[in-house]
């Protein structure tokens, strides 16, 4: 059965590799729902955290052959009781009118929503959280008159023991002991 | 400004001062450095300053100009199958670049180390749609190990450094370096440090010590094992040790195309082909079999038939040093995730002798049925039209298996890797993966020159000939004294196979009206014979031989004969055909 999943990458920073990401995950045929690509906690190191809908047997397969590639540091993959994520909405209204401002501010503390910014009648409010709820606001806003939506992909971090830094130095290590073992 | 090979190996000993020079020269010196003395390429606008460098280097460094670019890739692709170092490539930027990109796929699939260089437009130009141009690092993403795009001549050496490491080490692959044509002009302190590794490349995993004790004790008590062995076996310069591991343990071998040659054909342990157009035991017995050991191969398609049935009583152990090849097509209830060469010295101190005589038993018994039925009327034809195999049997008498045997894609390449006999490893030389018609021919000459010590033979398809058919150019003027067989059946042969047996016959764009093969080699100044009948067969083979030089022999075999035994795609191994 085919879930979401969140896939969790981290390499060097060099140019092409998110190519090389998706143009695997391209051969399975698999699509892409959310994408985010930021510095990790480690310098020089990108984590690309890719969110797709398919079977774990497929999700499996796609990650290590993700992780083969050259630059590649290490790629995870999660499920979503496995890790904690948000992502982040932003809306556009129109809030001139005075009933409006009304029953915007209601809806605002209702879902902890966070004025950004201000511009004459424009207003634009900031929603973190999982997608049922930014969908909620949308849905909400909508009869204020929507003039803009945008989501981000998803950001995640995983809720288990273990971490990248262990592995990091492994790598270290290992590639070491090969260099003089095969050198 | 010039060094040649060993002064560049002298600086890198004495540590010696960076020495100021072009980015051209430092490409040169770079490949210098890796011992490189073939090249295989063709010249264009965005490549030409370091074919104007090349110039200086004719000495040390040949190269060798092929007559379109996917000539010079399987070219380097047959040169590094048969020596010991990667093939090397140079190409323009634009068609010169894409032109490659069918090498790189057959490269990559199977496993063969090339390090090719292209030519880009200059940087400031880079995305503008100049003359020539094409993002060749997008384009050959999927089909290159690795690729990078050089615009600074200073990045030069380290750039090449890494790319002859990745592409050689691991499970080898080709790789692409895309260098800017200002980053070629523009002059560098060139020192060269070769790459011995980095983090975020692993190229081979630490082995395991209880993966090889929990191999070891299911090979122990198996009482049907068979051995499936790939081109691992070659890549990591196991053959020695994998023949010792045969003999002790006493189990049955058989091979993937790509594994062929890696024990010789002779070998009594060794029980033949694997997959579609494979022996029949070794197919047949896949599924009586209580445990697969596969050593450096990836269960490909070909070889595994329907996965759902495939080895269904049998316990799997995966000798592989890719880690994404573990459980892609077949679970293994071992991985061992190692180079094979490593895994199979830790596991033969651990396994205990055996004979498994009744189990060969069965295998001499298929194969006695496969004799009958199918090999016998290929090999010594009662028939008068001369069949594919015997003109193989004929070759095998002069070569004794010493041969370098390259083939194309097609009924004469299973045909060829059923009936060739090989005694040393690196022989065999075909497009196993990806299938490319077309290889033959230049992966011959690229075999010749890496190893003009042995008989290199191409056995081509009349279809796949005419692919490539221009490198005859190449050919006559390396004057590679490539001996090539045509086996001519006037059709594309397995399409055909396939249109007779499951397109009810109906012969679709597979008849060829063919050239005058040998008014054509006569224009390269390749001499060359047609031969149909049985009667002449050895004769004109033999002459092909003491030929001093490359020689076309043209061998017209029946049209309509078919590859047996078969397992029709799709359907379960243990359903091999003999008719």
């Amino acid at each position: 059965m085919k879930k979401p999943f969140t896939i969790v990458v981290f390499t060097e920073n060099k140019i092409g590799l998110l190519n090389r990401v998706t143009s695997t995950l391209i051969q399975r045929h698999i699509n892409i729902e959310s994408l985010t690509v930021s510095e990790s906690e480690f310098p020089g190191i990108h984590r690309f955290t890719i969110v797709i809908l398919e079977e774990e047997e497929k999700v499996q397969k796609v990650v290590k052959q993700i992780e083969k590639q050259v630059e590649i540091l290490k790629a995870y993959y999660f499920s979503d009781e496995q890790t904690a994520f948000a992502e982040i909405a932003l809306y556009k209204i129109n809030s001139a009118s005075v009933a409006k401002e009304e029953g915007l501010k209601s809806l605002i503390l209702k879902h902890q929503l966070k004025e950004l910014s201000k511009e004459g009648e424009f207003l634009i409010l900031e929603k973190t959280g999982k997608k049922e709820e930014t969908n909620q606001v949308f849905e909400e806003l909508k009869p204020f008159g929507l003039l803009g939506f945008v989501r981000s992909g998803r950001v995640s971090l995983s809720k288990m023991i273990g971490s990248f830094s262990g592995h990091l130095q492994e790598f270290e290590l290992h590639s070491k002991e090969i260099i003089t073992k095969y050198n | 400004m010039k060094l040649v090979k060993e002064e560049v190996q002298d600086q890198l000993k004495k540590g010696q001062k960076p020495q100021r020079m072009t980015g051209a020269h430092a490409i040169i010196q770079s490949l210098l450095a890796e011992s490189v003395d073939l090249i295989f390429g063709y010249p264009g606008g965005a490549i030409m300053p370091v074919y104007d460098a090349l110039y200086d280097y004719q000495d040390v460094l040949k190269h060798v100009l092929t007559r379109h670019e996917q000539g010079a890739i399987h070219a380097a692709q047959g040169f590094a199958r048969v020596g010991v170092k990667p093939g090397i490539v140079l190409a323009t930027s634009g068609p010169g670049a894409t032109n490659l990109i069918t090498g790189l796929a057959d490269a990559k699939i199977d496993s063969t180390p090339l390090v090719c260089i292209t030519g880009q437009v200059g940087s400031q130009l880079l995305g503008t749609d100049a003359f020539q141009e094409t993002d060749i690092i997008s384009i050959s993403m999927p089909v290159t190990k690795w690729n990078h795009q050089v615009t600074k001549a200073e990045e030069i050496p380290d750039a090449i450094a890494k790319a002859f490491h990745i592409a050689t080490s691991g499970r080898p692959g080709p790789v692409l370096i895309d260098i800017t044509k200002d980053a070629q002009f523009a002059e560098l302190d060139f020192l060269y440090k070769k790459c011995k590794g980095f983090r975020s490349y692993i190229p081979i995993p630490k082995l395991k010590q209880e993966s090889i004790d929990q191999a070891a004790s299911l090979i122990d008590v198996a009482k049907k094992p068979l051995i499936l062995f790939g081109q691992g076996v070659i890549l990591s310069q196991a053959e020695q040790v994998f023949k010792k591991f045969v003999e002790k343990t006493g189990i049955p071998a058989a091979w993937t195309i790509l594994g062929l040659s890696a024990l010789p054909t002779e070998h009594p342990l060794n029980v033949g082909m694997l997959g579609m157009h494979g022996n029949y035991g070794p197919n047949k017995l896949t599924n009586e079999a209580d445990l697969l050991i596969a050593i450096g191969m990836r269960f490909d398609d070909r070889v595994t038939g329907k996965l759902e049935t495939y080895g269904k009583n049998a316990k799997v152990i995966h000798i592989e040093i890719d880690p994404a090849e573990i459980n892609k097509n077949v679970f293994a209830d071992v991985a061992v995730l190692a180079d094979a060469r490593d895994a199979l010295l830790a596991l033969l101190d651990k396994v205990s002798p055996n004979e498994h005589i009744e189990w060969h038993d069965q295998f001499k018994k298929h194969m006695a049925l496969e004799v009958e039925k199918v090999i016998s009327k290929e090999l010594n034809p009662e028939k008068d039209g001369l069949t594919m195999g015997e003109v193989v049997k004929r070759v095998n008498d002069v070569t004794k298996g010493n041969g370098i045997v390259v083939t194309d894609v097609g009924q004469h390449q299973m045909i060829g890797c059923r009936y060739a006999k090989f005694s040393q490893s690196k022989s065999n030389v075909t497009s196993g993966g990806l299938g490319t018609m077309g290889f033959c021919l230049p992966a011959a000459l690229g075999a010749k020159l890496a190893r003009p010590d042995r008989e290199v033979i191409a056995i081509i398809g009349d279809g796949g000939f005419q692919m490539t058919i221009q490198e005859l150019g190449a050919i006559f003027q390396t004057k590679a004294a490539v001996k090539i067989i045509i086996l001519n059946n006037q059709f594309l042969g397995m399409v055909r196979q396939w249109q007779q047996l499951f397109f009810d016959k109906r012969y679709s764009s597979t008849e060829l009206v063919n050239p005058d093969f040998i008014t054509i080699a006569k224009g390269f100044g390749i001499e060359g014979k047609t031969v149909s009948e049985r009667s002449s067969l050895e004769a004109d083979i033999a002459r092909m031989f003491e030929h001093n030089g490359p020689y076309l022999l043209e061998v017209m075999v029946d049209k309509e004969d078919n590859v047996f035994p078969m397992v029709p795609t799709g359907a379960c191994v243990s359903e091999v055909r003999l008719d």
